[in-house]
Order: C-alpha cells, then sequence, then structure tokens
C-alpha cells in the first residue's frame, strides 16, 4: 500500500501511545490505548493480513481492552486515592528506565535499512493460507501454545473455586 | 405439630427433573400463551370517544344544586368545609339583598365558594354533612390542566346549570 | 478505483443505511404495538392511521428535549458514549450479503457493501466494540447506577462473547469458509442432496446458542441488566436525556435488526428461499425476491426479540453467569466436538 498512509497511521500510532502514557487519569489511557490498538490493526490490514487484523481487533480491543475498563472503573482510581509515590520507587524507576533506554538505543543502532518490506507470498495473512501453514509447518509449537492456554485455564478456575469450608 | 385448625397445607418441593431443568419447553410454553393473546379481544376503551360505564354511586365533580324554581340551595353553612377532612373547601357568605328571591332560597347564600380539586379527595363527606342537600357529587372526571391555580373550580363551574 | 464503483457503493451504503434507520425506527413503534398486543391492549394508535407516524414523533420529542450533562461527569466522554454506541450498531451490516447480484442496463451491480472474507469476524469484531459505548457511558455519568450497569454490560458480554464464537466455529467447520457470501451461496434453495441446505437444519444446538447470545449482546430482555429499571433505575443511561438517551435507545433497535440479518445469513439461508431456481424467473426478479425473503426474515426475528421480551422475565445477575459460563459454553464446546465427529464420519463414508 502507499508509504504515506503508512506513515500517518504509523504517525498516528505513536502519537496514541505517548498520549497513554500522559494522560493523568487511567480511563483515559486505557482508551487511548484502544485507539492505539486500532491503528495497529490498520497496520494489519496495510500488510494484506486480514486475519491478524481482525483477531488484534476482537482480542484486544474487544475483550482484553474491555477487561482492563472493566477493572479501572471498579478501582475507581483518581488524584485524591493515588497514593504519593516513595523517593524509593522513584529512583528505582528511574533506574529501570534508563537501563530500557540504554537497550533500546543499543537496538536500534544494530538495525541497518533493510530492502524495502516485499512479500513473497502476498496471500499469506489471508484466513486460508495462514491455516496452512499453522496446521502444517507450524502445528507442534500451535499446540504446545494451546496446552499453555488450557493450563492458565485450569489454574484460574483452581484459583477461583471456592475453598471447602473448615467446620 | 399437629395444626389444629387441618387447614395447613404441605406443599412438597420437588427438584426438578432433567426436563423442567432445561426451561425451555417451559419457556416455549409461556411463549405460546403470549402469543395466543395477540388474538385476544382487546380491553382498551378509546377515552375521549369512549367512557367506560361508571357505577350509581360514582363520585366525580361536584355539583351545586337549585330547587324546583331554580334557585340555589346552598346557605353558605360551611358544614361541608367543616366536614371536609382534605381541607379543600372554601366560601364567603353574603346576605341575600331585596330583590334576589328568585336567586338564592335562604337569606344567606356563598359569594365564593370554592373547591380545591387537587386537595379533594372524593370521599364525600360534604355530601352527607350538607344540610340543605345543596352539594352533590355527580359530574364527571376532572379534566387535566396545566396550571394549579385553574384545578380551584369557583362557582362558574359547580352550581347548575339554571332551569330553563 | 474507477468513479462508477465509488458511486454503485455509495448508492448501497446510503440505501442500506436508509432501510436500516427505517426498519430501526419503526422496530420502536412496533415493540409498542407488540407489547400492547400481548397484554390485551392495542398500543399506540393516535399518532397518524394506526399510530404509523409515532416514531416521528417520538424522535421530534427527544430532539426537542432538554439536553442534561451531569455537573461531575466527563463531558467529553459522556457525549462519547452513545455516539459510540449509535457508530457500531450501523457499521456492523457492511459484510451482510442482501441479495445475490443485480443487473442493471447490463451492469451487474452486487449487493453487498464489502465482501470481506472474514466477514463473521468483522461481525463479532464490532459487536464485541459495542459494549464500549455503554461502558464509557455508564462511567462518564458519574453515577453509581450508572456505574453499576457499565460493569454488568461488560462482564455480560464478554461472557456471552465466548459461547456466540465456539457457536460460530462449529458453522465454520461445516462451510468451511468466513465470507458471509459464501455461506449464503452454499444455502443456495432449500434442499439438496437429500437434505436441507440452510445450516439450521445441519446445526440447531448451534444455532440455539447463537440466538441466546445474540439477545445477550443486544442487551435485550432477558439479558437487559445492564439497563434493569428494578435494581439500578436506568442502568447505563440513567444520566441521558434527549437525543443521547434516544441514541444508546436507538442503537439498541439497530442492534437488534443488524444481528437479526446476521442469524438469518448465517442459519436461515440469507436471501435463499424455497423453489427459487425452479420457478421459471429471470435472475433479476429472483433476486428481487430473495431481498424480500431476507426481509421477512429479518422482521420475524425481530418480532422474536420483542415476542421473548414481553413474556421471559430478567434473569438475576448469578443466573446468567451461570448460564452463560456453566451451560452455554460446555455446550458450545460438545457442539463443536459432535460437528467434527459427524463431519469426518461423512467424508469417510463419502471417500
Amino acid at each position: 500500500m502507499s508509504i504515506p498512509l503508512f506513515y500517518f497511521v504509523a504517525f498516528l500510532s505513536i502519537f496514541f501511545a505517548l498520549m497513554v502514557i500522559f494522560a493523568k487519569n487511567p480511563i483515559h489511557s486505557v482508551l487511548y490505548l484502544i485507539i492505539t490498538f486500532f491503528t495497529f490493526t490498520i497496520h494489519y490490514v496495510l500488510l494484506n493480513a486480514q486475519f491478524l487484523a481482525i483477531v488484534n481487533f476482537i482480542v484486544y480491543m474487544g475483550a482484553i481492552m474491555v477487561l482492563f475498563l472493566f477493572v479501572l472503573m471498579l478501582l475507581n482510581l483518581n488524584k485524591d486515592t493515588e497514593p504519593m509515590k516513595s523517593n524509593f520507587v522513584k529512583i528505582a524507576g528511574v533506574i529501570a528506565g534508563m537501563c530500557f533506554l540504554v537497550t533500546l538505543v543499543g537496538s536500534v543502532k544494530t538495525l541497518h535499512i533493510s530492502e524495502p518490506v516485499l512479500l513473497i507470498n502476498p496471500g499469506l495473512g489471508l484466513v486460508k493460507n495462514l491455516g496452512q501453514v499453522l496446521f502444517s509447518k507450524f502445528l507442534l509449537p500451535f499446540e504446545i501454545s494451546s496446552i499453555l492456554l488450557l493450563s492458565a485455564m485450569v489454574g484460574a478456575v483452581l484459583l477461583a473455586k471456592k475453598e471447602p469450608k473448615n467446620i | 405439630m399437629e395444626s389444629l385448625s387441618n387447614r395447613k397445607k404441605v406443599i412438597e418441593q420437588k427438584p426438578l427433573n432433567i426436563w423442567e431443568r432445561m426451561y425451555l419447553p417451559a419457556i416455549f410454553r409461556g411463549m405460546a400463551i403470549t402469543f395466543g393473546h395477540m388474538f385476544k379481544k382487546k380491553e382498551t376503551v378509546f377515552y375521549p370517544e369512549q367512557e367506560r360505564p361508571i357505577s350509581e354511586n360514582w363520585r366525580g365533580l361536584h355539583s351545586l344544586k337549585r330547587d324546583e324554581e331554580g334557585r340555589e340551595r346552598c346557605t353558605a353553612c360551611g358544614l361541608c368545609a367543616l366536614a371536609c377532612p382534605a381541607e379543600a373547601i372554601t366560601m364567603i357568605a353574603a346576605e341575600r339583598q331585596k330583590g334576589e328571591e328568585h336567586l338564592y332560597r335562604e337569606e344567606k347564600y356563598a359569594a365564593v365558594y370554592e373547591i380545591n380539586m387537587l386537595r379533594c379527595i372524593f370521599c364525600g363527606l360534604c355530601e352527607e354533612a350538607c344540610p340543605k342537600e345543596a352539594i352533590y357529587l355527580d359530574g364527571p372526571y376532572i379534566t387535566a390542566d396545566y396550571l394549579r391555580k385553574d384545578f380551584i373550580y369557583g362557582k362558574d363551574k359547580l352550581v347548575e346549570d339554571p332551569l330553563k | 478505483m474507477e468513479l462508477a464503483f465509488v458511486i454503485e457503493k455509495f448508492i448501497l451504503v446510503s440505501l442500506i443505511f436508509a432501510i436500516t434507520l427505517g426498519i430501526a425506527a419503526y422496530s420502536t413503534l412496533a415493540e409498542r404495538k407488540v407489547a400492547g398486543f400481548l397484554q390485551d391492549r392495542v398500543g399506540p394508535n393516535r399518532a397518524g392511521p394506526a399510530g404509523m407516524l409515532q416514531p416521528l414523533f417520538d424522535g421530534l420529542k427527544m430532539f426537542f428535549k432538554e439536553e442534561i450533562i451531569p455537573n461531575e461527569s466527563n463531558k467529553f466522554l459522556f457525549i462519547l458514549g452513545p455516539s459510540l454506541a449509535l457508530l457500531t450498531a450501523c457499521i456492523g451490516s457492511a459484510v451482510i450479503p442482501w441479495g445475490t447480484q443485480l443487473d442493471i442496463a447490463g451492469k451487474t451491480v452486487e449487493l453487498q457493501v464489502a465482501d470481506i472474507n472474514v466477514g463473521i469476524l468483522y461481525i463479532f469484531g464490532i459487536v464485541s466494540l459495542g459494549v464500549y459505548g455503554t461502558m464509557i457511558g455508564g462511567w462518564a455519568s458519574n453515577n453509581k447506577f450508572s456505574l453499576m450497569g457499565a460493569i454488568r454490560a461488560a462482564s455480560q458480554s464478554i461472557s456471552y462473547e465466548i459461547a456466540m464464537g465456539l457457536s460460530i466455529i462449529a458453522l465454520l467447520m461445516l462451510t468451511g469458509t468466513l465470507s458471509l457470501k459464501e455461506i449464503a451461496m452454499q444455502q443456495d434453495g432449500f434442499w439438496a442432496d437429500g437434505w436441507f441446505t440452510w445450516n439450521i437444519f445441519k446445526q440447531p444446538i448451534g444455532f440455539l446458542i447463537f440466538i441466546i447470545c445474540a439477545f445477550a449482546e443486544c442487551n435485550r430482555t432477558p439479558f437487559d441488566l445492564p439497563e434493569c429499571e428494578t435494581e439500578l433505575v436506568g442502568g447505563f443511561h440513567t444520566e441521558y436525556s434527549g437525543m443521547k438517551l434516544g441514541s444508546f435507545l436507538f442503537s439498541e433497535y439497530i442492534n437488534m435488526f443488524v444481528s437479526s440479518a446476521v442469524m438469518s445469513t448465517l442459519y436461515f439461508g440469507g436471501y435463499n428461499f424455497p423453489f427459487m431456481h425452479n420457478l421459471g424467473l429471470s435472475d433479476n426478479l429472483v433476486t428481487i425476491l430473495g431481498i424480500l425473503a431476507l426481509f421477512i426474515k429479518i422482521i420475524c426475528f425481530i418480532f422474536l426479540f420483542m415476542w421473548v421480551r414481553w413474556t421471559i422475565p430478567r434473569f438475576r445477575y448469578d443466573q446468567l453467569m451461570n448460564l452463560g459460563w456453566k451451560i452455554l459454553i460446555p455446550l458450545a464446546i460438545a457442539n463443536i466436538a459432535i460437528t467434527g465427529i459427524v463431519i469426518t464420519l461423512i467424508e469417510k463414508n463419502a471417500g
């Protein structure tokens, strides 16, 4: 697709990602995050990865962010109830941020300008092709990740289960 | 314990069987019942055009009666106002002048007679208190209005039309 | 992109919007009429002949009413909520195939706005977005009842989306495609190869789960807990008035329309009707009759929505969660397993 469109959407993604961090109100943060995810969906569509786009749309925007919003609404965080951060936390935060920055700079330095993206198989992102690849070439990782999800689900059920009452 | 009156009924609560626990049959039965009601006779009364039949002792709007010669019966004794539990009735009495004998039956009459229809509870105690049989609650419904002051009905609305 | 294509799509989109909004508007009247008839009344009948102008006057009233925005609310989000609700309700109809194709003056016009090959997933995504309007509106009102309504809406919509997705998976195993157009084409006619072609006859349990979840996603009784007036005053729209309230209510009816269209397309053959190829009619006429058939199906579903609303009382919240998690999801998974086994057996016999 056209390069200007990509740059525009990329600019939007980064802008809203920054807004997530700078927004004072946690609910606003989450809403900006939703918009950021929406721009990601547009990126996927531009890459002709329809399935990934729509799954990103459903899972991240439609389910996970609803849960985020749900939890934040229940917590009802606002400026008054925000506890004062101790100095220790602040210093730790600065150190962690610096480490992250160093890592980022290091990784950017090792980058080199790649060839313009050429999709070898432009139809790869379509559902049919993706399914065939998933169930033939990447069958083992796919099944292993599904077992991981299953075990996570069982764990969640165990955690949520009521303790048997001791009388 | 043994019931003395022998009217106690023990209702047995059986656990639902699998058919009942599916709920769907019950839901379909309920929906069949409501669907049947689509074709039943409608109970709607189209009010301004149609009116519901009212019983003989229905109490509606008050009317101040006239006697056989068309004179107002009310003598402004104030017993109705006294009897009124809702404090809805007020009146100002006046003395009958010479030449007004064809208008008022007694020597004293109500120059102003007001009933606040928002206060009135249509109990009919004024009717019973009246010694002159001057007030009866035999009118129609009280219609809606926009302002509170319009619900204070004066003599213009209460007194019966003069005899023809 | 050529101009003719853009104009064609533009006309189609405006037509679909007009029809969607018209049907949604008249659904409000139909709701009151159905409610009246089911309760031995006659419903609104004063505005115009048999009350036909009632939606018009209702809309007029909504527009002229005073808009109240609570002082302590978040004004931007308060306005964003109903707008989002209306938006997400409207864009769902983009992928529904309203008919096959019409030949107009030698030009073939597709009666579908966008034939994307992940049509069902698109609808699913729109449905999952639909809850944001409710949540944002409810939270921004800064009212405990609204917040409770918003939270209920969120958890209910997430719980029932899972069962809905699982019930669709069983259907997709049969059809082998995600495109709504192809699914509609597979259900051609009514009878083929010794069995019905409509998916309802192949996936009855899946349809049952799907329709229950559709009720829950549309916030219709018996799943209207987010706006349950006996407990939460007005739920998420307690603080809303005027046309903002109108948008919330209106989006509910549009949602009903779109989900009826989806159900007709997925399970009831969409624009197909029995004996469509045996009548000896021209292709255009068959297509037009097909569109009519689709709308009749949609109207039947909308009537079903209303019928259920005025028959079944509301669930308690724990009952709602039990139904979603403990009954519908296991049932949907069992349905997937059974469908898989049956498909394998049939393929083995055939091959």
